[in-house]
Protein backbone atom coordinates (compact mmCIF):
# COMPACT_ATOMS: atom_id res chain seq x y z
CA UNK A 1 0.00 0.00 0.00
CA UNK A 2 2.74 2.37 0.92
CA UNK A 3 4.45 1.51 -2.31
CA UNK A 4 1.26 2.37 -4.16
CA UNK A 5 1.09 5.82 -2.59
CA UNK A 6 4.70 6.37 -3.35
CA UNK A 7 4.06 5.45 -7.01
CA UNK A 8 0.97 7.60 -7.04
CA UNK A 9 2.86 10.68 -6.00
CA UNK A 10 5.31 10.00 -8.77
CA UNK A 11 2.88 9.15 -11.60
CA UNK A 12 -0.20 11.25 -10.95
CA UNK A 13 1.27 14.48 -12.39
CA UNK A 14 2.12 12.70 -15.64
CA UNK A 15 -1.21 10.92 -15.76
CA UNK A 16 -3.00 14.24 -15.24
CA UNK A 17 -1.66 15.37 -18.61
CA UNK A 18 -3.45 12.35 -20.00
CA UNK A 19 -6.58 13.28 -18.08
CA UNK A 20 -6.48 16.70 -19.67
CA UNK A 21 -6.34 15.21 -23.17
CA UNK A 22 -9.11 12.75 -22.27
CA UNK A 23 -11.29 15.69 -21.26
CA UNK A 24 -10.44 17.62 -24.41
CA UNK A 25 -11.25 14.64 -26.64
CA UNK A 26 -14.47 13.85 -24.74
CA UNK A 27 -15.81 17.41 -24.64
CA UNK A 28 -14.79 18.12 -28.22
CA UNK A 29 -16.39 15.01 -29.64
CA UNK A 30 -19.43 15.49 -27.41
CA UNK A 31 -20.03 18.94 -28.89
CA UNK A 32 -19.46 17.75 -32.44
CA UNK A 33 -21.64 14.65 -32.04
CA UNK A 34 -24.42 16.74 -30.50
CA UNK A 35 -24.48 19.22 -33.36
CA UNK A 36 -24.23 16.52 -36.04
CA UNK A 37 -26.73 14.29 -34.25
CA UNK A 38 -29.22 17.15 -34.06
CA UNK A 39 -28.77 17.83 -37.77
CA UNK A 40 -29.30 14.15 -38.67
CA UNK A 41 -32.34 13.94 -36.38
CA UNK A 42 -33.94 17.09 -37.79
CA UNK A 43 -33.35 15.81 -41.32
CA UNK A 44 -34.94 12.53 -40.27
CA UNK A 45 -38.13 14.18 -38.98
CA UNK A 46 -38.27 16.87 -41.68
CA UNK A 47 -40.75 14.90 -43.76
CA UNK A 48 -38.69 15.74 -46.87
CA UNK A 49 -38.04 12.43 -48.62
CA UNK A 50 -34.48 13.04 -49.77
CA UNK A 51 -33.34 14.40 -46.39
CA UNK A 52 -35.02 11.53 -44.55
CA UNK A 53 -33.32 8.96 -46.78
CA UNK A 54 -29.94 10.68 -46.61
CA UNK A 55 -29.99 10.85 -42.83
CA UNK A 56 -31.14 7.24 -42.46
CA UNK A 57 -28.35 6.08 -44.77
CA UNK A 58 -25.71 8.18 -43.00
CA UNK A 59 -26.73 6.90 -39.59
CA UNK A 60 -26.56 3.29 -40.73
CA UNK A 61 -23.18 3.71 -42.38
CA UNK A 62 -21.75 5.38 -39.30
CA UNK A 63 -23.22 2.75 -37.00
CA UNK A 64 -21.86 -0.04 -39.13
CA UNK A 65 -18.21 1.05 -38.89
CA UNK A 66 -16.17 0.41 -35.74
CA UNK A 67 -14.92 3.57 -34.08
CA UNK A 68 -11.32 2.44 -34.35
CA UNK A 69 -11.63 1.99 -38.12
CA UNK A 70 -13.22 5.42 -38.44
CA UNK A 71 -10.29 6.88 -36.50
CA UNK A 72 -7.74 5.09 -38.70
CA UNK A 73 -9.57 6.30 -41.76
CA UNK A 74 -9.58 9.92 -40.70
CA UNK A 75 -6.02 9.93 -39.39
CA UNK A 76 -4.24 7.71 -41.90
CA UNK A 77 -6.33 7.86 -45.09
CA UNK A 78 -7.53 11.44 -45.24
CA UNK A 79 -3.97 12.79 -45.73
CA UNK A 80 -4.00 10.95 -49.08
CA UNK A 81 -6.86 13.24 -50.05
CA UNK A 82 -4.94 16.28 -48.92
CA UNK A 83 -6.65 16.55 -45.53
CA UNK A 84 -3.94 16.23 -42.90
CA UNK A 85 -5.18 16.51 -39.35
CA UNK A 86 -3.36 16.40 -36.05
CA UNK A 87 -4.01 13.26 -34.02
CA UNK A 88 -6.12 15.25 -31.57
CA UNK A 89 -8.24 16.79 -34.34
CA UNK A 90 -8.71 13.41 -35.97
CA UNK A 91 -9.77 11.88 -32.66
CA UNK A 92 -12.35 14.57 -31.95
CA UNK A 93 -13.76 14.39 -35.48
CA UNK A 94 -13.77 10.58 -35.57
CA UNK A 95 -15.44 10.12 -32.21
CA UNK A 96 -17.80 13.00 -32.95
CA UNK A 97 -18.95 11.41 -36.18
CA UNK A 98 -19.17 7.94 -34.65
CA UNK A 99 -21.31 9.12 -31.79
CA UNK A 100 -23.48 11.42 -33.92
CA UNK A 101 -25.41 8.31 -34.99
CA UNK A 102 -26.37 7.48 -31.40
CA UNK A 103 -27.11 11.10 -30.63
CA UNK A 104 -29.35 11.29 -33.69
CA UNK A 105 -31.36 8.22 -32.71
CA UNK A 106 -31.80 9.59 -29.21
CA UNK A 107 -32.86 13.03 -30.44
CA UNK A 108 -35.25 11.49 -32.94
CA UNK A 109 -36.89 9.30 -30.30
CA UNK A 110 -37.35 12.36 -28.08
CA UNK A 111 -38.80 14.46 -30.88
CA UNK A 112 -41.18 11.74 -32.01
CA UNK A 113 -42.41 11.21 -28.47
CA UNK A 114 -44.00 14.66 -28.49
CA UNK A 115 -47.77 14.58 -28.95
CA UNK A 116 -48.89 15.41 -32.50
CA UNK A 117 -51.45 17.77 -30.97
CA UNK A 118 -48.59 20.02 -29.85
CA UNK A 119 -47.37 20.37 -33.40
CA UNK A 120 -50.87 21.03 -34.70
CA UNK A 121 -51.45 23.66 -32.04
CA UNK A 122 -48.22 25.36 -33.10
CA UNK A 123 -49.26 25.22 -36.74
CA UNK A 124 -52.66 26.71 -36.05
CA UNK A 125 -51.07 29.79 -34.52
CA UNK A 126 -49.08 30.17 -37.72
CA UNK A 127 -45.75 28.67 -36.70
CA UNK A 128 -43.60 27.22 -39.44
CA UNK A 129 -41.56 24.02 -39.16
CA UNK A 130 -38.46 25.52 -37.59
CA UNK A 131 -40.31 27.75 -35.14
CA UNK A 132 -42.42 24.76 -34.10
CA UNK A 133 -39.26 22.76 -33.47
CA UNK A 134 -37.50 25.51 -31.58
CA UNK A 135 -40.36 26.79 -29.44
CA UNK A 136 -42.59 23.77 -28.97
CA UNK A 137 -41.02 20.39 -29.78
CA UNK A 138 -37.38 20.62 -28.73
CA UNK A 139 -37.98 22.25 -25.32
CA UNK A 140 -40.34 19.39 -24.45
CA UNK A 141 -38.16 16.72 -26.04
CA UNK A 142 -35.15 17.76 -23.91
CA UNK A 143 -36.71 16.15 -20.85
CA UNK A 144 -36.89 12.82 -22.67
CA UNK A 145 -33.54 13.19 -24.38
CA UNK A 146 -31.40 14.11 -21.36
CA UNK A 147 -31.14 10.78 -19.47
CA UNK A 148 -29.90 8.81 -22.51
CA UNK A 149 -27.75 11.80 -23.40
CA UNK A 150 -26.02 11.49 -20.04
CA UNK A 151 -25.38 7.82 -20.71
CA UNK A 152 -23.88 8.69 -24.06
CA UNK A 153 -21.56 11.13 -22.29
CA UNK A 154 -20.31 8.33 -20.03
CA UNK A 155 -19.73 6.01 -22.98
CA UNK A 156 -17.88 8.79 -24.80
CA UNK A 157 -15.63 9.42 -21.83
CA UNK A 158 -14.63 5.77 -21.87
CA UNK A 159 -14.42 5.52 -25.65
CA UNK A 160 -12.14 8.54 -25.76
CA UNK A 161 -9.45 5.97 -24.85
CA UNK A 162 -9.72 4.74 -28.44
CA UNK A 163 -7.93 7.93 -29.44
CA UNK A 164 -4.82 6.23 -28.09
CA UNK A 165 -4.82 4.07 -31.23
CA UNK A 166 -3.94 7.12 -33.29
CA UNK A 167 -1.26 8.33 -30.86
CA UNK A 168 -3.27 10.78 -28.78
CA UNK A 169 -1.57 10.52 -25.40
CA UNK A 170 -4.78 10.59 -23.40
CA UNK A 171 -5.12 8.88 -20.06
CA UNK A 172 -5.07 5.25 -21.22
CA UNK A 173 -2.08 5.71 -23.52
CA UNK A 174 -0.24 7.81 -20.97
CA UNK A 175 -0.74 4.96 -18.49
CA UNK A 176 0.47 2.38 -20.93
CA UNK A 177 3.60 4.42 -21.67
CA UNK A 178 4.46 4.80 -18.00
CA UNK A 179 3.74 1.15 -17.28
CA UNK A 180 5.90 -0.13 -20.08
CA UNK A 181 8.84 2.04 -19.05
CA UNK A 182 8.58 1.39 -15.27
CA UNK A 183 7.00 -2.10 -15.18
CA UNK A 184 4.78 -0.91 -12.35
CA UNK A 185 1.65 -2.22 -14.03
CA UNK A 186 -0.46 -2.64 -10.91
CA UNK A 187 0.07 0.86 -9.57
CA UNK A 188 -0.23 2.56 -12.92
CA UNK A 189 -3.35 0.85 -14.21
CA UNK A 190 -5.06 1.08 -10.81
CA UNK A 191 -4.44 4.82 -10.93
CA UNK A 192 -5.73 5.00 -14.50
CA UNK A 193 -8.90 3.10 -13.59
CA UNK A 194 -9.45 5.30 -10.53
CA UNK A 195 -9.08 8.42 -12.64
CA UNK A 196 -11.65 7.25 -15.18
CA UNK A 197 -13.97 6.37 -12.32
CA UNK A 198 -13.48 9.80 -10.77
CA UNK A 199 -14.55 11.41 -14.03
CA UNK A 200 -17.47 9.01 -14.57
CA UNK A 201 -19.08 9.32 -11.16
CA UNK A 202 -20.21 12.95 -11.55
CA UNK A 203 -21.70 11.98 -14.92
CA UNK A 204 -23.48 8.99 -13.41
CA UNK A 205 -24.95 11.26 -10.72
CA UNK A 206 -25.96 13.73 -13.44
CA UNK A 207 -27.85 10.98 -15.30
CA UNK A 208 -29.68 10.07 -12.11
CA UNK A 209 -30.61 13.71 -11.65
CA UNK A 210 -31.94 13.87 -15.24
CA UNK A 211 -33.92 10.68 -14.72
CA UNK A 212 -35.53 11.97 -11.54
CA UNK A 213 -36.40 15.20 -13.28
CA UNK A 214 -37.89 13.42 -16.28
CA UNK A 215 -39.96 11.13 -14.09
CA UNK A 216 -41.33 13.90 -11.96
CA UNK A 217 -43.18 15.50 -14.87
CA UNK B 1 -65.84 34.41 -45.51
CA UNK B 2 -65.20 30.64 -45.47
CA UNK B 3 -66.28 28.78 -48.59
CA UNK B 4 -66.18 25.06 -49.27
CA UNK B 5 -67.08 23.88 -52.73
CA UNK B 6 -67.46 20.17 -53.46
CA UNK B 7 -64.62 19.18 -51.13
CA UNK B 8 -63.49 15.56 -51.31
CA UNK B 9 -60.98 13.94 -49.03
CA UNK B 10 -59.77 10.37 -48.71
CA UNK B 11 -57.54 8.65 -46.20
CA UNK B 12 -56.02 5.88 -48.25
CA UNK B 13 -58.91 4.15 -49.97
CA UNK B 14 -61.53 5.46 -47.58
CA UNK B 15 -63.33 8.55 -48.81
CA UNK B 16 -64.11 10.54 -45.68
CA UNK B 17 -65.51 13.72 -47.26
CA UNK B 18 -67.70 13.10 -50.28
CA UNK B 19 -68.41 16.51 -51.68
CA UNK B 20 -68.91 19.10 -48.96
CA UNK B 21 -70.31 22.43 -50.09
CA UNK B 22 -70.95 25.05 -47.45
CA UNK B 23 -70.20 28.62 -46.58
CA UNK B 24 -69.82 30.63 -43.43
CA UNK B 25 -70.55 34.33 -43.49
CA UNK B 26 -68.83 36.95 -41.38
CA UNK B 27 -70.06 36.95 -37.77
CA UNK B 28 -72.01 33.80 -38.38
CA UNK B 29 -71.97 30.91 -35.92
CA UNK B 30 -72.29 27.53 -37.63
CA UNK B 31 -72.53 24.32 -35.64
CA UNK B 32 -71.59 21.02 -37.21
CA UNK B 33 -73.28 18.01 -35.69
CA UNK B 34 -73.23 14.36 -36.64
CA UNK B 35 -72.21 10.92 -35.51
CA UNK B 36 -68.66 10.01 -34.59
CA UNK B 37 -66.47 9.27 -37.62
CA UNK B 38 -68.71 11.19 -40.01
CA UNK B 39 -65.94 13.62 -41.01
CA UNK B 40 -66.63 16.64 -38.82
CA UNK B 41 -63.07 17.06 -37.57
CA UNK B 42 -61.71 16.48 -41.04
CA UNK B 43 -63.75 19.42 -42.36
CA UNK B 44 -62.28 21.76 -39.76
CA UNK B 45 -58.79 20.40 -40.29
CA UNK B 46 -59.06 20.97 -44.04
CA UNK B 47 -60.21 24.55 -43.52
CA UNK B 48 -56.99 25.55 -41.78
CA UNK B 49 -54.73 23.24 -43.69
CA UNK B 50 -53.92 20.63 -41.06
CA UNK B 51 -55.09 18.18 -43.71
CA UNK B 52 -54.95 18.55 -47.46
CA UNK B 53 -58.02 17.81 -49.54
CA UNK B 54 -58.15 15.94 -52.83
CA UNK B 55 -60.80 17.72 -54.86
CA UNK B 56 -62.95 20.83 -54.74
CA UNK B 57 -61.95 24.14 -53.24
CA UNK B 58 -61.79 25.78 -49.86
CA UNK B 59 -61.21 29.49 -49.56
CA UNK B 60 -60.92 31.90 -46.67
CA UNK B 61 -61.68 35.52 -47.47
CA UNK B 62 -61.14 34.66 -51.11
CA UNK B 63 -57.72 33.08 -50.54
CA UNK B 64 -57.48 29.46 -51.60
CA UNK B 65 -56.48 27.07 -48.80
CA UNK B 66 -53.51 24.96 -49.84
CA UNK B 67 -51.84 23.13 -46.96
CA UNK B 68 -48.62 22.72 -48.96
CA UNK B 69 -48.22 26.37 -49.87
CA UNK B 70 -46.54 29.04 -47.79
CA UNK B 71 -49.76 31.06 -47.92
CA UNK B 72 -51.22 28.63 -45.39
CA UNK B 73 -49.38 30.48 -42.61
CA UNK B 74 -51.26 33.69 -43.34
CA UNK B 75 -54.55 31.79 -43.48
CA UNK B 76 -53.87 30.13 -40.15
CA UNK B 77 -53.27 33.46 -38.47
CA UNK B 78 -56.71 34.50 -39.72
CA UNK B 79 -58.52 31.26 -38.80
CA UNK B 80 -57.59 29.92 -35.38
CA UNK B 81 -58.48 26.52 -34.02
CA UNK B 82 -59.46 25.18 -30.62
CA UNK B 83 -59.00 21.47 -30.04
CA UNK B 84 -60.92 18.89 -28.07
CA UNK B 85 -57.81 18.06 -26.04
CA UNK B 86 -56.75 21.73 -25.62
CA UNK B 87 -53.18 21.10 -26.87
CA UNK B 88 -51.73 23.81 -24.68
CA UNK B 89 -47.94 23.96 -24.46
CA UNK B 90 -47.31 22.31 -21.07
CA UNK B 91 -43.84 23.82 -20.65
CA UNK B 92 -45.15 27.38 -20.80
CA UNK B 93 -47.40 29.30 -18.42
CA UNK B 94 -50.96 30.26 -19.36
CA UNK B 95 -49.79 33.75 -20.32
CA UNK B 96 -46.82 32.41 -22.31
CA UNK B 97 -49.19 30.12 -24.20
CA UNK B 98 -51.33 33.11 -25.11
CA UNK B 99 -48.49 35.42 -26.21
CA UNK B 100 -46.49 32.75 -28.06
CA UNK B 101 -48.14 33.47 -31.42
CA UNK B 102 -48.18 37.27 -31.16
CA UNK B 103 -44.55 37.29 -30.04
CA UNK B 104 -42.96 34.76 -32.39
CA UNK B 105 -45.29 34.68 -35.39
CA UNK B 106 -46.60 38.22 -35.50
CA UNK B 107 -43.42 39.70 -33.95
CA UNK B 108 -45.37 42.05 -31.71
CA UNK B 109 -43.40 44.06 -29.16
CA UNK B 110 -43.19 42.12 -25.90
CA UNK B 111 -44.87 44.73 -23.69
CA UNK B 112 -47.81 45.00 -26.03
CA UNK B 113 -48.21 41.21 -26.36
CA UNK B 114 -48.13 40.77 -22.60
CA UNK B 115 -50.67 43.52 -21.99
CA UNK B 116 -53.03 42.06 -24.55
CA UNK B 117 -52.40 38.52 -23.30
CA UNK B 118 -53.37 39.52 -19.77
CA UNK B 119 -56.48 41.26 -21.05
CA UNK B 120 -57.46 38.11 -22.97
CA UNK B 121 -56.94 35.90 -19.93
CA UNK B 122 -59.15 38.31 -17.97
CA UNK B 123 -61.74 38.09 -20.73
CA UNK B 124 -61.95 34.31 -20.29
CA UNK B 125 -62.01 34.68 -16.49
CA UNK B 126 -58.45 33.57 -15.80
CA UNK B 127 -56.66 36.80 -14.88
CA UNK B 128 -55.30 35.15 -11.74
CA UNK B 129 -53.92 32.10 -13.57
CA UNK B 130 -51.49 33.91 -15.89
CA UNK B 131 -48.36 32.44 -14.31
CA UNK B 132 -49.71 28.90 -13.88
CA UNK B 133 -48.61 26.01 -16.11
CA UNK B 134 -51.45 24.19 -17.93
CA UNK B 135 -51.05 20.81 -16.19
CA UNK B 136 -51.98 22.55 -12.94
CA UNK B 137 -55.25 23.91 -14.40
CA UNK B 138 -58.61 22.15 -14.65
CA UNK B 139 -59.82 21.03 -18.07
CA UNK B 140 -62.26 23.92 -18.26
CA UNK B 141 -59.53 26.41 -17.39
CA UNK B 142 -57.17 24.86 -19.93
CA UNK B 143 -59.75 25.13 -22.66
CA UNK B 144 -60.37 28.77 -21.78
CA UNK B 145 -56.62 29.44 -22.03
CA UNK B 146 -56.70 27.71 -25.42
CA UNK B 147 -59.50 30.05 -26.51
CA UNK B 148 -57.48 33.03 -25.30
CA UNK B 149 -54.48 31.70 -27.26
CA UNK B 150 -56.64 31.49 -30.38
CA UNK B 151 -57.98 35.01 -29.83
CA UNK B 152 -54.48 36.39 -29.35
CA UNK B 153 -53.86 35.91 -33.06
CA UNK B 154 -56.76 38.34 -33.66
CA UNK B 155 -58.38 35.85 -36.02
CA UNK B 156 -61.27 36.58 -38.32
CA UNK B 157 -62.79 33.21 -37.44
CA UNK B 158 -62.29 30.43 -34.92
CA UNK B 159 -62.83 26.71 -35.52
CA UNK B 160 -63.82 24.67 -32.46
CA UNK B 161 -63.48 20.88 -32.62
CA UNK B 162 -65.65 19.44 -29.84
CA UNK B 163 -64.26 21.97 -27.34
CA UNK B 164 -66.17 20.52 -24.38
CA UNK B 165 -66.09 16.80 -25.14
CA UNK B 166 -63.03 16.12 -22.98
CA UNK B 167 -64.39 18.03 -20.00
CA UNK B 168 -66.03 16.84 -16.83
CA UNK B 169 -69.72 17.76 -17.06
CA UNK B 170 -69.53 20.46 -14.41
CA UNK B 171 -66.83 22.29 -16.37
CA UNK B 172 -68.66 22.42 -19.70
CA UNK B 173 -70.68 25.50 -18.80
CA UNK B 174 -67.71 27.80 -18.16
CA UNK B 175 -66.31 27.07 -21.63
CA UNK B 176 -69.65 27.38 -23.40
CA UNK B 177 -70.34 30.72 -21.73
CA UNK B 178 -67.00 32.08 -22.98
CA UNK B 179 -67.92 30.90 -26.47
CA UNK B 180 -71.35 32.41 -26.20
CA UNK B 181 -69.80 35.77 -25.32
CA UNK B 182 -67.54 35.52 -28.35
CA UNK B 183 -70.55 34.84 -30.56
CA UNK B 184 -72.35 37.83 -29.07
CA UNK B 185 -69.31 39.98 -29.86
CA UNK B 186 -69.64 39.00 -33.51
CA UNK B 187 -66.87 36.42 -33.87
CA UNK B 188 -67.24 34.12 -36.85
CA UNK B 189 -67.31 30.59 -35.46
CA UNK B 190 -67.53 27.05 -36.76
CA UNK B 191 -68.24 24.69 -33.88
CA UNK B 192 -68.28 20.91 -33.99
CA UNK B 193 -70.28 19.97 -30.93
CA UNK B 194 -72.61 17.53 -29.27
CA UNK B 195 -74.00 20.30 -27.04
CA UNK B 196 -77.42 20.66 -28.62
CA UNK B 197 -78.48 23.34 -26.16
CA UNK B 198 -75.56 25.50 -27.24
CA UNK B 199 -76.30 24.84 -30.92
CA UNK B 200 -79.95 25.78 -30.48
CA UNK B 201 -79.28 28.98 -28.52
CA UNK B 202 -76.12 30.30 -30.14
CA UNK B 203 -75.81 28.92 -33.66
CA UNK B 204 -77.24 30.75 -36.63
CA UNK B 205 -77.05 27.62 -38.72
CA UNK B 206 -76.58 23.92 -38.15
CA UNK B 207 -75.06 21.39 -40.55
CA UNK B 208 -75.81 17.74 -39.97
CA UNK B 209 -73.05 15.53 -41.41
CA UNK B 210 -73.26 11.80 -41.83
CA UNK B 211 -70.97 9.56 -43.84
CA UNK B 212 -68.99 12.45 -45.29
CA UNK B 213 -71.93 14.35 -46.75
CA UNK B 214 -74.10 17.18 -45.47
CA UNK B 215 -77.40 15.42 -44.94
CA UNK B 216 -79.30 18.44 -43.75
CA UNK B 217 -78.63 22.08 -43.03
CA UNK B 218 -80.56 25.16 -42.15
CA UNK B 219 -81.42 27.59 -39.40
CA UNK B 220 -80.43 26.11 -36.05
CA UNK B 221 -83.91 26.05 -34.62
CA UNK B 222 -85.49 24.41 -37.62
CA UNK B 223 -82.86 21.67 -38.03
CA UNK B 224 -82.84 20.89 -34.32
CA UNK B 225 -86.56 21.23 -33.64
CA UNK B 226 -88.04 19.99 -36.91
CA UNK B 227 -85.43 17.82 -38.61
CA UNK B 228 -86.61 16.78 -42.07
CA UNK B 229 -84.29 13.91 -42.87
CA UNK B 230 -84.81 10.55 -41.11
CA UNK B 231 -81.09 10.26 -40.35
CA UNK B 232 -81.11 13.65 -38.65
CA UNK B 233 -84.20 12.69 -36.71
CA UNK B 234 -82.61 9.43 -35.65
CA UNK B 235 -79.32 11.12 -34.64
CA UNK B 236 -81.04 13.82 -32.60
CA UNK B 237 -83.23 11.28 -30.86
CA UNK B 238 -80.16 9.31 -29.83
CA UNK B 239 -78.27 12.40 -28.65
CA UNK B 240 -81.15 13.94 -26.75
CA UNK B 241 -82.55 10.71 -25.29
CA UNK B 242 -79.56 8.36 -24.96
CA UNK B 243 -81.59 5.81 -22.96
N1 LIG C 1 -55.26 10.71 -40.17
C1 LIG C 1 -56.21 9.79 -40.51
N2 LIG C 1 -55.85 8.67 -41.13
C2 LIG C 1 -56.77 7.75 -41.49
N3 LIG C 1 -58.08 7.87 -41.25
C3 LIG C 1 -58.49 8.97 -40.61
C4 LIG C 1 -57.58 10.00 -40.19
N4 LIG C 1 -58.27 10.96 -39.59
C5 LIG C 1 -59.57 10.57 -39.61
N5 LIG C 1 -59.70 9.40 -40.22
C6 LIG C 1 -60.95 8.68 -40.47
O1 LIG C 1 -61.82 9.55 -41.13
C7 LIG C 1 -63.13 9.42 -40.65
C8 LIG C 1 -63.66 10.76 -40.21
O2 LIG C 1 -62.92 11.18 -39.13
P1 LIG C 1 -63.24 12.53 -38.34
O3 LIG C 1 -63.28 13.64 -39.30
O4 LIG C 1 -62.28 12.61 -37.23
O5 LIG C 1 -64.71 12.23 -37.79
P2 LIG C 1 -65.51 12.98 -36.66
O6 LIG C 1 -64.76 14.17 -36.24
O7 LIG C 1 -66.82 13.32 -37.29
O8 LIG C 1 -65.68 12.00 -35.56
C9 LIG C 1 -63.11 8.38 -39.56
O9 LIG C 1 -63.54 7.16 -40.10
C10 LIG C 1 -61.67 8.32 -39.18
O10 LIG C 1 -61.33 7.01 -38.77
MG1 LIG D 1 -63.88 14.59 -34.38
Amino acid sequence: MQKFFHDAVEFVPILLQGVWLTIVVTVGSLLLSTVLGLVWALMRVSGIGILVGLSAALINVIRGIPIIVLLFYIYFVMPDFGIALSALQAAVIGLGIAYSAYQAENFRAGIEAIDKGQIEAAQTIGMGWWLTMRRVVLPQAVRIILPPYGNIMIMMLKDSSQASTITVAELALQGKLIASSTFKNTSVFTLVALMYLTMSIPLILLVRHFENKANRK
Amino acid sequence: MIELRDVHKSFGKVEVLKGITASVAKSEVVCIIGPSGSGKSTILRCINGLESYDRGEISVEGARVDSNDRSIVAIRTRVSMVFQRFNLFPHRTALENVIEGPLYVKKEPREQAIARGRALLAQVGLADKAEVHPPKLSGGQQQRVAIARALAMQPKAILFDEPTSALDPELVGEVLSVMRKLADDGMTMVVVTHEMGFARDVADRVLFIDGGVIVEQGAAKSVLNQPQHPRTQDFLRRVLHPL
